[in-house]
């Protein structure tokens, strides 16, 4: 008991050391930005480059021009995107586009809504089979069923690429500790580098078009499976292992009747994560002509037509759920059936036949009458001509209420944009960016000393020094003030609604799909609306980020509040504490590591928002991106800009995973 | 749900009598014959000229088109695979002609759309009214303090569109010492609706346009007059000090579409048309909300002298 009160109390004072330290250092900073201020800043004209730049410049002039001799490119590069190339159009002249000599694709959509139905059945069940047709039928009525077919077509190739590197990656990696500690590093890296940042340097080698796009996606969609189907190797019961071995089994046998079986349900977690990935980012790869919803999408974007870009960000979100839902019940399907008894599966088994003979049928109709095969825009049952088009409405409604806000709410969000540039953004923006850059160096690693410990402040140090040589600190202070300032929104609503959501199971229900929907609906179309309210600036960049942060923050408080031992609440309730008490003083404290995590995911997910901030006027590290991306000359800049956001990602990362160690290594500590 | 439900009795009433048009029925697209795939770039001036090319491409020669829509330097790098065969309106690039004519030879020009092209620095009408000396740029310092937003703090705001439009502007702010910041807007729509709102409002507003464009006939901007433009003055993009020059927009395609020469080529070869003729198509689709291809018809159908003459020799 003594020693547990002298530990508690040891700790409690390192807490209140850690607070005065920042609190000093910050007051320090503001006191040398006071003298110093715009001295030594490293800012730069956007027009302005380095040497550096020139370097990337150059060297991408060599690769270009190596493309027509090198055989690197013929035999290597080339080789990949031709290979690559062919699937995607095998699949695209399944679903998608008129092909072989036909005006249609091989398969129509009665065909396609068919198949779909009998997988997710198969896999899932009835309600999931039933999910599907509608979901699939409904693209159909947005007038959607061309454009939601190309995406699935590169989802799909991407996917089942990502499984085939994937799966067996993430089993050597569940195996040998070795691989693992080389693989995770790389893993890292891949999900911190937002999604832009690799387009440019990708389509130096692979050039634009559906073989890039894939990799695109690929690459994206890959860290999932190889991370989950590693950890669902490594957890098989070892227990299991022993038993076999005592068998006599090779390890080829044990790998395949067992650990791989019981790794199973976990694998397919795994593929559902990669296959949300996947169609993540199948939109932005519309950007290096990769042909789908996302063309549509961004299209709409450049017209700032809010309504054509909700209607296909919703296909993509409905894709989405069918998607998710189905895999995500058919992992928790394949341990029923195994126990299902012997009529069950007969009746299982007939009830499937008969669907594959219907999916044939479907097929074939498909295959040779056009209503079938082109979805219908209008349908006549006998006298009477139905509209089959939903897509229009959706269309109307959404500008409608779009306009409304717009016009009748301006006066407020220009009052909430000027409130937050100017009481928040733009002190920050000064203090990170109008010091000298030694100065704003050194805060930020004392901070990250006082808040995480001297491994972090390593980490740190020397992704500022490679900050420093890309060239670009100013714009890199620039977004770092953006980003911090989204983050904190993001975890005020994490925080609020997280709690609200982990208090009443009923909210949860509630909120959990729009939360799921605002993750799927692809960045570009709430950009719109945004631009429209706030205009071209920071702080439409920011709201975008918020929009996209938001949802994952709230759900790691959400669960870390509903995972306080119901015990602790009856001791709380019992003491006789009100409801403000019981969060503030039990609830809230308790779930400290889960608190830190969601800031850490929030930080994370904010900066793979802020090139496509630079879309809208956010200017700094998003701006040079998208301008390297499409201007020669700043390719260079660009590149170099991308791998300035990947070291901020991978500085603040650090920073706030190791913070969050710290903050799980004091359990609870009221 | 009443639509489900008749899809519904439509499938039931198919899967017994089987009715309706055959797939066999329809003449699939000659692919082999003529394929164009177009890259669209970001403003509606391009979507008129895509638009027409596009229609009369599909409907008189029978041609399938696809539309893809590209930044302007990307679609440059299509070329090299046959992802993008032509280009319809290139403003200058000389940069990028170098590189994918000159050197990797994959594009070739194939010709003057008939548009010349002006970029400039605009503002709207009611600015030149109040302040009437702001048309020269020796005076814009006088009046930053005016364009000061959130984003452009003690500077005058420059409103820019698309980061990949051409543009020297934030070059220009620096070399002729202006006391401005350039922001970028995003797209060519958000700078046509920051101009309406300017110009509702009585809001100043300094913002990057260019002509040929519909909207010129919606609202007379008013062009700010920069240095003017000298042969080599806009060399080095980090030293340019002079206004933009006039463009004689062209069209680009690529090396291996040229050689085919199939009937698509031949057509974009011959299109040519003036500002009017693109101002109207575009208006009918940024204006009356018309769609591209509808845009397309009416105008193919109101001046069919102006496309005869695009159409290869009956032979």
């Amino acid at each position: 008991m003594a020693t547990a009160t002298v530990a508690t109390g040891g700790r409690g004072l390192r807490r209140v050391r850690t607070r005065w330290l920042v609190a000093g250092v910050i007051v320090a900073w503001i006191v040398l930005w006071a003298v110093l201020r715009n001295r030594f800043t490293l800012a730069l004209e956007p027009a302005q480059l380095t040497t550096v730049h020139g370097w990337l410049n150059d060297l991408r002039s060599t690769v270009d021009a190596s493309r027509a001799t090198s055989p690197v490119f013929a035999y290597f590069f080339d080789a990949i995107r031709a290979a690559i190339d062919a699937f995607v159009s095998l699949l695209q002249d399944l679903l998608a586009r008129p092909a072989y000599g036909r005006p249609v694709p091989v398969i129509g959509w009665l065909g396609v809504v068919a198949i779909a139905t009998w997988l997710a059945y198969a896999l899932a069940g009835v309600r999931m089979a039933i999910l599907a047709a509608v979901g699939f039928t409904f693209l159909g009525l947005q007038g959607l069923w061309e454009d939601s077919m190309y995406t699935l077509s590169l989802t799909i190739a991407a996917v089942v690429l990502a499984l085939l590197i994937g799966i067996p990656l993430g089993v050597l990696a569940g195996l040998r500790k070795g691989i693992e500690r080389v693989v995770t590093p790389v893993l890292d890296f891949m999900q911190t580098m937002p999604t832009f940042v690799y387009l440019a340097p990708l389509t130096l080698f692979f050039l634009i078009g559906p073989a890039a796009a894939t990799i695109a996606t690929l690459i994206y969609a890959l860290p999932p499976v190889i991370r989950i189907t590693a950890h669902g190797i490594r957890t098989v019961s070892p227990a299991a292992l022993e038993a076999t071995t005592s068998l006599g089994a090779t390890r080829w046998q044990k790998l395949l009747k067992v650990q791989l079986p019981l790794a199973g349900q976990t694998i397919v977690v795994g593929v559902n994560q990669t296959m949300m990935a996947a169609l993540s980012m199948a939109t932005i790869a519309a950007l290096i002509a990769a042909p789908g919803l996302g063309q549509t999408v961004i299209n709409a974007l450049q017209a700032l037509d809010v309504g054509t870009a909700f209607n296909a960000g919703l296909a993509i979100v409905v894709i989405a759920i069918v998607l998710d839902r189905v895999t995500t019940a058919a992992s928790r399907r394949t341990e029923r059936v195994r126990r299902a008894d012997a009529s069950h599966l007969r009746r299982r088994r007939v009830i499937l036949g008969v669907g594959a003979a219907a999916v044939i049928w479907a097929i074939w109709q498909s295959r040779t009458y056009l209503w079938s095969a082109r979805f219908p825009s209008e349908v006549d049952v006998g006298p009477v001509r139905f509209s089959l088009d939903l897509g229009t409405g959706i269309v109307n409604v959404t500008t409608a209420v779009v306009t409304w806000i717009q016009e009748n709410l301006a006066g407020v969000t220009t009052a909430v944009k000027d409130a937050v540039t100017y009481a928040l953004l733009n002190p920050l923006q000064a203090l990170l960016g109008g010091s000298p850059w030694f100065v704003t160096a050194l805060a930020i690693l004392a901070i990250a000393f006082a808040l995480a410990g001297i491994r972090a402040v390593i980490v740190a140090a020397g992704c500022l020094a490679l900050i420093l040589v890309t060239g670009l600190w100013g714009d890199s202070m620039v977004t770092l003030a953006a980003s911090l300032v989204a983050t904190v929104i993001v975890m005020l609503f994490g925080v609020v609604v997280g709690v609200a959501m982990g208090r009443s199971a009923r909210l949860d229900q509630v909120v959990r799909p729009v939360l799921d929907a605002l993750q799927t609906m692809p960045a570009f179309v709430y950009l719109v609306p945004f631009l429209g309210l706030f205009g071209a600036t920071r702080f439409t960049a920011i709201v975008a980020a918020v929009a996209y942060a938001a949802p994952v923050s709230i759900k790691l408080v959400a669960d870390g509040i509903r995972g306080v031992p119901a015990s602790v609440m009856e001791a709380a309730k019992s003491a006789g504490s009100t409801t403000w008490q019981t969060i503030t003083k039990v609830q809230l404290p308790m779930t400290r590591r889960a608190l830190t995590l969601a800031a850490n995911q929030g930080l994370i997910y904010v900066l793979s928002m802020v090139v496509v901030g630079g879309l809208v006027g956010a200017g700094a590290l998003g701006y040079d991106v998208v301008a390297g991306f499409s201007q020669l000359e700043l390719y260079g800049k660009g590149l170099a800009a991308g791998i300035a956001i990947v070291l901020l990602g991978i500085m603040l990362d650090r920073i706030t995973q190791r913070a969050a160690a710290r903050a799980s290594a004091r359990p609870g500590g009221v | 749900m009443t639509r489900i439900v008749a899809l519904l009795a439509a499938v039931a009433l198919a899967a017994t009598g089987c009715i309706g048009t055959k797939v066999s029925e329809v003449t699939p697209p000659n692919a082999a014959d003529c394929q164009l795939n177009l890259a669209i770039n970001d403003w509606v001036g391009y979507y008129a000229d895509a638009a027409v090319v596009s229609y009369i491409a599909e409907h008189e020669l029978g041609c399938i088109v696809t539309q893809k829509n590209l930044k302007e330097e990307v679609a440059w790098q299509g070329f090299a695979t046959g992802e993008v065969d032509a280009i319809l309106e290139n403003w200058g690039h000389d940069d990028l002609k170098q590189r994918y004519i000159k050197e990797q030879k994959v594009a070739v020009e194939a010709g003057w759309t008939g548009n010349i092209g002006q970029i400039g620095w605009y503002v709207p009408p009611w600015m030149v009214k109040k302040y009437p000396d702001i048309l020269d740029y020796r005076n814009l310092n006088k009046y930053a303090k005016l364009f000061r937003t959130s984003e452009s703090g003690q500077k005058g705001q420059l409103l820019d569109g698309d980061p990949a439009f051409v543009t020297n502007d934030a070059a220009l702010v620096q070399n002729l010492e202006l006391d401005y910041k350039v922001v970028y807007a995003g797209s060519e729509a958000a700078l046509i609706q920051g101009f309406r709102q300017a110009e509702r409002g009585k809001k100043p507003m300094l913002g990057y346009f260019y002509e040929p464009h519909w909207f010129f006939s919606d609202m007379k901007l008013a062009h700010v007059k920069l240095p003017p433009y000298e042969t080599g003055c806009d060399a080095d993009p980090q030293k340019v000090d002079c206004d933009y020059p006039e463009l004689k927009l062209d069209k680009i395609v690529s090396a291996e579409f040229a050689e085919d020469d199939n009937a698509a080529y031949q057509l974009i070869k011959k299109f040519r048309w003036t500002n009017d003729d693109q101002n109207e198509v575009a208006r009918s689709i940024a204006v009356d909300g018309l769609s591209n291809e509808e845009a397309a018809k009416k105008w193919v159908e109101a001046h069919p002298d102006a496309w005869r003459t695009w159409l290869p020799p009956r032979s």
